[in-house]
């Protein structure tokens, strides 16, 4: 189990990781935590002639709150956010979410952005991401743009990420919502979720639910709460649309199944 | 030692350097300058015939020495010999055919590890696939693709056993029930996994190879033949320290062998160490057993007779020591019951799956999951009190020792009361009330129970039970356990042991030290205990090495005998110099004295001086060395009788488990709200180490129950190749377990103890499905209960409920 | 920029348990692989090489982290770790170590060094964790032999004592 060679450098600016990026295109892979990539390198699962290792970037390691959005750079550790002192007060869903990915010695090295750019469809950061309908930043030597969460995460492993673009940082709005939970079911303490469902409860009483885990993506739907009924059957409608799929741990029908009780439970939490 | 150390809490010789990162594990020894480094290309089919290997680009890449298949291992060895004569051939290298996904197709040989990965990708094989066989029931089919043609079948071992009058006692009973159970495949894999190193001396036609093997040592010659070497030129040395085994080291072996013909073809010393990957898809699995049983039951419950067919599934190839496991537990088949008539028809089937092997639990857990589940079906049907159907058939305790209907002799015990204390202390009434409260609730909870008889130290006879008895008459009695210990004594009066024992994290040094230095009235500290093993200078016998629990009932008695000798003679040589009869000396507080005239003393250096620099001054006839060997078998462990019973293990301890589960509405979890689990392993011999042992083993049983097992598709492919999908728990998944002791001392150990570190393999994963069954109230329960699983089982019965 | 080509051997320096020390290494060399067989403290054990069993864990910079998802080269520079530093040089355990002892939290002591570093830098964060939080970190790890009982029993004590272990050690 060791990786097959690559040529390995770690730039000092983002700058020359955009030239290196332009350079190699889909050659190289970011070298950010880790965490996902060397576990598949370690197995020959993928190619990287090229490691461009952006974990010691200080202009990517920050944390940074306007009044709009809270920007978290491609350098900054899930840890790192976990500890970031106002993380509860203003942003409680991420608070609620974020202690479910992995465990306390992934997350000391695993990055925000890079579980983002790794888009595997039962991680909690991109359900988190697409619950506060956040941005993720790319910017190569063509330019910068901020694509949409909904428009950013395509399928499993697929994202709108072109070769030579680095996810610079990803930007989760102020919510506006008043309650939040989080729930996910896993078969162990710190496995990828087998489904990970999040909900937000706006001042009008507005309902947005969000899983992962039920589709290559993570997916969001805005539910009328009126009442658990109502609520209920909305939620067993988005089920069947869903379909979910089949592996080893949980049979598509099992995972609606989980979808309908564990949404009508965040529901709940969320609505009282 | 008679009085046991239940209230000494003492610290583990061991643990100082595993805690400072000085431990002596395989791969942290040095290797010899030159050493090259091998990986294994393996199949990735499970079933195909090898059309043609081609290694040229492998070869050409730079770093590479060798390129080996099975076509090089065919010219340089002979095939494994296995336990069942059948036209099986196996070797270190697919020859010919694949059988499994992952079996060993080539070895490249190169100057690191990480170029030999890379040479691997090179060697190309062509492979023209075979349609393959996974379940084992559809294995015995006559249409079933053959993986062994030359065999003709794949059930290679068929044997029917009858022990009393089973047909009369099924036709005089008021009732029959029946069931089918199926035991997973899993492992405990350790989280060190498989090293070998090994070096070859073409002069001497000689193999000197280190391994993290860990017994039995029976398994020495089987390497040596395949080597097409005499004994003494197969020099296997184990390291001082062990990353775990749970019996999963001894299928290291296949791969000594190879690697020793790596390390003669290239000239060069060769090492191999084994990575995560390539232990979940190869390096050994617990058999997987369907098991269909039956009983003859009075209306009340009692069990007249039983009849078994256990069809045990092997895997691709029948090992040495195999099939082990389904004889293991022969002459205790009928657990902790006192049933007179029992049935067994055991049947061995490969089927395309990796080759299973030795594991903790031996054949145990198999075997009382259906027993277990059994008297709880009986207790469904009958409409009787589950705990009340297994007090019924229970042994008595005064029926000890007991000679059970199919030969084994339990030495001690009284599970009445052991099951009485355990319902009482481990509050039986407030699990009931938990179950009532959640029910009320709407919450499916459920309590279940399981009896097992714990069998330490393996009768070496037992696998010839599979032999008609006229082939045993052909071949030879096989019987008994050889144990040895040996203490030395240097001229400083410092004290080593070394035994017949692998290590492996149980404590096997602080135990032997403890024993060692009460009889020598030396402190633990005094003694040290040296337990790497090298076939070439150590006391072994075929016996030799950890597994099914052979320690306390074994080498510590061993010990204990070596000292006791050692003592003896000190006593002597003490005697002479303190002008005492060697009856008046006792050996206390590291000093030797007169008993009647304790100032009369001599320091216990002094006296071992005496042998070293003076023999002459010894008593007379008396050997000068202090050094004591001592060599152990117990009478007890006889060949099996004509009529095929067989006294499978010297010792039987006893364990009761109750348990209290619910099933999570939401994840389909099966959560274990309450574990108690009381052991009658007769002597204790230290409380804590045994405490350690059993909630290891607790973590396994309830690893075997929930989370861990070797998944393939029908066509064979392997799905659990990772740590992500193969589900070792964590300190999460394991619940707590309330541990309660009641000791029966064993007669027939000098110690008194008996084995205690494989119980809960065998009772945990009967206990919580039992429990299962009783929350969920369905009779088919399938293990590992994953939630996948639960919710198949609730669907079926229309109950997942839209809430 | 530090480049290095994928066949070429550099040399990485790095601070191992205070003292300086460097070796070769290819750029895809694991940092687990070069602290046993380049630097030669064998005291860190692999398990399993894709992250989940933990017995590879060291400190870099303080940081528990998974050595076997780690380059040599990404530690360059850097302060590692390991279980060899945990002892005073005369052997004597520190707290940690020595309630892992007294409470028989180790059986083969494979996973052990693995343990011990993640606490070291856990408790150094959370001097007096709740056995939630000890429970949570621990689950980052694999242990085969004990069920883990003992192991949470031997930091309950070391986190309610006062000497939890600083960074330092
Ligand atoms: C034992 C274990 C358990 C885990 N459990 C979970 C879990 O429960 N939930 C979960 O979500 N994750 C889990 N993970 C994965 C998580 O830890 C990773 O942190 C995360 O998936 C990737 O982040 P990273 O910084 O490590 O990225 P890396 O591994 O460095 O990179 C992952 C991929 O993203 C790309 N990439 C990274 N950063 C950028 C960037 N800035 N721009 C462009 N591309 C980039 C890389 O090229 C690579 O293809 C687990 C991992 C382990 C080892
Ligand atoms: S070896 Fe690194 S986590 Fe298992
Ligand atoms: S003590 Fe053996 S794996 Fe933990």
């Amino acid at each position: 189990m060791k990786p097959r060679p690559f040529d390995y450098v770690r730039p000092d600016t983002v700058e020359e990781v955009l030239a290196l990026l332009a350079e190699h295109g889909d050659e190289a892979r970011i070298l950010a935590g880790g965490q996902s990539l060397i576990p598949m390198l370690n197995l020959r699962l993928i190619e990287a002639a090229v490691l461009i290792d952006i974990s010691r970037l200080a202009e990517l390691d920050t944390i940074r709150s306007d009044g709009g959005a809270l920007e978290v750079g491609a350098a900054v550790t899930q840890n790192k956010l976990m500890a970031w002192p106002d993380l509860a007060r203003d942003f409680a869903l991420l608070a609620a979410g974020l202690p479910f990915v992995g465990h306390f010695q992934t997350r000391n090295k695993g990055t925000v952005c890079g579980s983002i750019a790794h888009a595997d469809p039962s991680s909690e950061l991109p359900l988190l991401l697409a619950m506060y309908a956040g941005e993720v930043v790319l910017r190569s030597q063509r330019g910068t743009r901020a694509v949409p969460a909904e428009d950013f995460h395509k399928d499993m492993l697929t994202t709108a990420r072109e070769a030579d673009e680095l996810v610079v940082t990803v930007r989760f709005p102020h919510p506006s919502d008043r309650r939040v939970a989080f729930r996910e079911i896993a078969r162990r303490h710190g496995d990828f979720a087998i489904i990970a469902v999040a909900a937000a409860a706006g001042a009008n009483g507005a309902v947005t639910l969000g899983v992962g885990g039920m589709a290559g993506r993570p997916m969001t739907r805005a539910i009328a709460a009126r009442d658990a009924a109502s609520a209920a059957d909305a939620i067993g409608q988005w089920a069947e649309e869903l379909e979910g799929y089949d592996d080893l741990h949980a049979s598509a029908a099992m995972r609606r199944d989980m979808l309908r009780k564990l949404a009508a439970n965040v529901v709940a939490e969320v609505a009282q | 030692m008679a009085e046991s150390s239940t209230t000494t809490k003492i610290r583990r010789k061991e643990d100082a350097s595993l805690l400072s990162g000085r431990g002596r594990y395989a791969d942290d020894l040095p290797v010899p300058v030159g050493t090259l480094y091998a990986h294994v290309v393996r199949s990735p089919h499970a079933h195909a015939d090898i059309v043609r290997i081609d290694a040229r680009r492998a070869l050409a890449h730079d770093g590479v020495w060798a390129v080996l298949t099975g076509e090089d291992v065919r010219k340089l060895s002979d095939p494994f010999l296995a336990a069942v004569k059948t036209p099986v051939q196996q070797w270190s290298l697919a020859v010919e055919r694949v059988r499994y996904v992952g079996e060993p197709a080539a070895l490249v040989v190169a100057e690191s590890r990480y170029v030999a990965e890379d040479a691997a990708e090179l060697v190309e094989i062509e492979y023209a696939p075979l349609p393959a066989v996974i379940d084992p029931v559809a294995a015995c089919a006559k249409s079933a693709p053959l993986l062994h043609p030359q065999a003709g079948t794949n059930e290679v071992s068929v044997r029917e056993f009858r022990y009393g009058d089973t047909a009369a006692a099924f036709a005089r009973a008021d009732r029959r029930i029946a069931m089918t159970t199926t035991f997973p495949r899993l492992s405990f894999t350790p989280i060190e996994c498989y090293v070998v190193v090994a070096r070859h001396n073409a002069a001497g036609g000689s193999y000197d190879v280190t391994a993290n093997f860990q017994g039995p040592f029976s398994m020495h010659p089987v390497m040596a033949r395949a080597l097409r070497v005499k004994g003494p030129k197969l020099r296997l040395r184990i390291p001082p320290d062990s990353g775990g085994s749970f019996g999963i080291k001894l299928s290291v072996f296949p791969y000594i062998v190879l690697m020793a013909l790596a390390a003669r073809v290239t000239g060069r010393p060769v090492k191999w160490v084994e990575d995560r990957i390539e232990h979940l898809v190869a390096a050994s699995s617990g058999p997987n057993r369907v098991t269909q049983i039956e009983a003859a039951l009075t209306n009340d419950g009692c069990v007249l007779a039983l009849r078994l067919d256990q069809l045990e599934d092997y895997g691709a190839f029948l090992r040495a020591p195999m099939p082990g496991p389904l004889y293991r537990m022969q002459g205790a088949v009928t657990g902790a019951y006192d049933i007179a008539h029992v049935d067994v028809i055991n049947r061995v089937v490969l089927t395309n799956k990796m080759p299973a092997s030795l594991i903790r639990g031996f054949g145990g857990p198999q075997l009382y999951l259906a027993l277990e589940r059994l008297m709880q079906r009986i207790a469904v049907e009958l409409d009787l009190d589950p705990l009340e159907v297994i007090r019924r058939n229970l042994i008595a305790g005064e029926k000890f020792p007991y000679r059970a209907a199919a030969g084994a002799l339990y030495d001690s015990g009284d599970y009445a009361r052991a099951v009485e204390i355990a319902t009482g202390d481990g509050r039986l009434d407030e699990l009931k009330r938990r179950r009532a409260a959640a029910r009320a609730q709407g919450r499916r909870y459920g309590i279940g129970f399981a009896a097992i008889v714990e069998p330490a130290m393996s009768n070496m006879g037992y696998l010839s039970t599979l032999m008609s008895k006229e082939a045993r008459e052909k071949a030879g009695p096989k019987s008994g356990a050889v144990s040895m210990a040996t203490v030395n004594i240097d001229p400083l009066g410092a004290v080593t042991v070394t035994a017949d024992v692998t290590v492996q994290g149980q404590s096997h040094e602080t135990v032997l030290a403890q024993i060692v230095a009460k009889a020598l009235g030396l402190r633990p500290d005094d003694v040290e205990v040296v337990l790497e093993m090298d076939t070439a200078k150590d006391q072994w016998s075929i016996a030799a090495g950890t597994y099914s629990s052979r320690f306390a009932s074994g080498t510590a008695v061993a010990a204990h005998m070596a000292a006791v000798q050692m003592r003896e003679k000190l006593k002597a040589i003490a005697a002479k110099q303190l002008n005492v009869l060697p009856a008046d000396v006792e050996l206390s507080g590291g000093k030797i004295r007169s008993r009647s005239n304790p100032d009369n003393a001599l320091p216990f250096g002094r006296v071992a001086a005496t042998s070293h620099w003076s023999p002459g001054l010894l008593p007379e006839s008396m050997a000068p060395a202090l050094s004591e060997t001592a060599a152990w078998t117990p009478q007890e462990l006889e060949p099996p009788s004509r009529d095929d019973r067989i006294n499978t293990s010297l010792t039987y301890g006893f364990v009761f488990d109750m348990c209290g589960v619910e099933i999570d509405p939401v994840s389909y979890q099966v959560r274990v709200d309450r574990y108690v689990s009381m052991h009658d392993a007769g002597r204790i011999l230290n409380v804590t180490i045994a405490g350690g042992q059993i909630r290891g083993s607790f973590a396994q049983g309830v690893a075997a129950a929930l989370y861990e097992e070797f998944a393939y598709n029908e066509e064979g492919a392997f799905l659990t190749g990772t740590f992500a999908d193969y589900l070792v728990p964590t300190v999460s998944e394991i619940p707590e377990v309330e541990i309660l002791h009641y000791e029966s001392p064993s007669p027939l150990t000098p110690l008194g103890a008996k084995g205690l570190a494989e119980g809960n393999c065998m009772s945990t994963p009967a206990c919580i499905a039992n429990a299962i069954a009783d929350a969920l109230g369905v009779a088919d329960v399938t293990l590992p209960a994953t939630p996948r699983r639960i919710h198949a089982l609730l669907e079926r019965a229309g109950a997942t409920g839209k809430r | 920029m530090r480049a290095v080509k994928g066949d070429q051997k550099t040399r990485i320096a790095l601070t191992l348990n205070g003292r300086k020390l460097a070796a070769e290494a290819e750029p895809r060399l694991l940092l687990s692989d070069f602290l046993r067989h380049g630097l030669g403290a064998t005291g860190t054990h692999v398990g399993c090489e894709h992250g989940v069993c933990g017995a590879c864990t060291v400190l870099i910079d303080g940081v528990a982290v998974r050595s076997c998802l780690t380059l040599a080269v990404q530690a360059e520079g850097r302060e590692v770790r390991t279980v060899e530093s945990l002892a005073a040089p005369d052997g004597a355990l520190n707290p940690l170590q020595a309630a892992f002892r007294d409470h028989h939290a180790l059986q083969c002591g494979f996973c052990t060094p693995g343990i011990l570093m993640s606490f070291t830098d856990f408790l150094a964060r959370n001097p007096q964790p709740s056995e939630a939080q000890i429970r949570e970190v621990l689950s980052g790890h694999l242990c085969r032999c004990t069920g883990y009982a003992n192991i949470v029993e031997a930091i309950k004590e070391v986190a309610s004592s006062s000497h939890a272990p600083r960074s330092e050690g």
